[in-house]
């Protein structure tokens, strides 16, 4: 599989909803469109409704991946500012 | 500028708004809106705007607190009866939210005043109760190219216009000439459910933020009119007018007058 060049990454783990989301969008505002962005986190329900507001945010999702036992990493690639 | 931890807190519901973001809300820290009157539609949209994180609220207000004002003007309370309006106001949206500083001015807004008070200002709200003052704002709204914010209550009815001088209608537009003194009672005549005062200025407050976000439709060339009896909003067209006489082709108020001439206030 061809792999994803990441544009920013950002930590949040130890933060739970909605700060998961607001720290993951403050984020996404800060690059450009078609750049992507890597967001590691540890709140398992952020893991499923990040993933649905960026693409409610007319953002597209390249990959959810659980990295270890408490961690995963999202992969969202910027579609419009 | 980067927010702090407790802005990211108060401001998360704005900021995971797509309309918003973290954009917007820093749009709204830096935003400058002056308002008249510290009363029942001073009071609501003050303090939205307060709570939505808007850094500058200029009010002016020359009245103290009374007890009859208490029914609606829900930025004061009855431990602050006597003191100025706008000094109980400043007192309450400064502690709603520590991010908006609001600069109180006692005096009563008028020809002589009106243009340096509101220049520097990105908004500017009417929450005024008299025509004459209607008037005064609208025209040195439209000369100084402010969008204005104008809103009115009385009984059970209010109403709330947008105007953006330049692009749509004004007052004149809308009203050209003042009603003679006496004929629209006031609310100390004829009296204003207080929650409608809400209603009102919560709507204004809304076209505010809309302004400062730039995002949704305003209630340009509209006149929105609620009435509390029968649970009816009606949105009236009002064009432009070319011939206006503040905002047409050929203004002939070219100048602000003595709006209070010939007007007996009670």
């Amino acid at each position: 599989m061809e792999d994803i060049k990441i544009d920013k990454r950002i930590n949040i783990k130890g933060l739970i909803c909605p700060y998961t989301f607001v720290k993951s969008k403050l984020a996404i505002e800060d690059i450009e469109v078609g750049e992507t962005l890597e967001i590691l986190l540890d709140y398992e329900e952020a893991s499923r409704s990040i993933p649905k507001s960026m693409e409610d945010h007319g953002h597209k999702i390249l990959k959810v991946e659980k990295i270890n036992d408490t961690d995963w990493t999202i992969t969202v690639r910027k579609e419009k500012e | 500028m980067e927010f702090t931890d407790d802005q990211l807190q108060r401001y998360s519901r704005h900021i995971i708004l797509p309309e918003v973001g973290g954009k917007g809300q820093k749009k709204i820290l830096n935003a400058k809106v002056f308002i008249i009157g510290a009363g029942g539609l001073g009071c609501p949209v003050g303090y939205y705007l307060a709570a939505a994180g808007v850094g500058t609220i200029g009010m002016i207000d020359n009245d103290t607190v009374e007890l009859s004002n208490l029914q609606r003007q829900i930025a004061h309370n009855t431990k602050r009866l006597g003191v100025h309006k706008v000094d109980s106001a400043k007192e309450t949206f400064e502690a709603l939210n520590p991010d908006v500083n609001v600069v109180g001015i006692k005096d009563r807004i008028s020809k002589d005043n009106i243009l340096d008070l509101i220049k520097d200002y990105d908004i500017v709200v009417d929450g005024s109760d008299n025509f004459p003052t209607r008037y005064l704002v609208n025209d040195a709204c439209v000369m100084l190219k402010k969008p204005l914010v104008s809103g009115a209550i009385l009984k059970f009815e209010g109403q709330v216009t947008t105007i953006l001088p330049g692009e749509g209608h004004c007052y004149r537009c809308l009203f050209e000439e003042m009603p003679p003194a006496g004929l629209v009672p006031s609310c100390q005549e004829a009296g204003v459910l207080g929650a409608i005062t809400g209603v009102v200025g919560a709507l204004q407050a809304t076209e505010v933020l809309k302004l400062i976000l730039g995002k949704g439709d305003v209630l340009k060339n509209t006149l929105l009119i609620y009435d509390a009896l029968k649970v009816n909003f009606r949105r009236v067209k009002v064009p432009k007018n070319n011939d206006c006489a503040v905002c047409g082709l050929n203004p002939s108020i070219t100048e602000l007058q003595d709006y209070d001439a010939g007007y007996c206030r009670i």
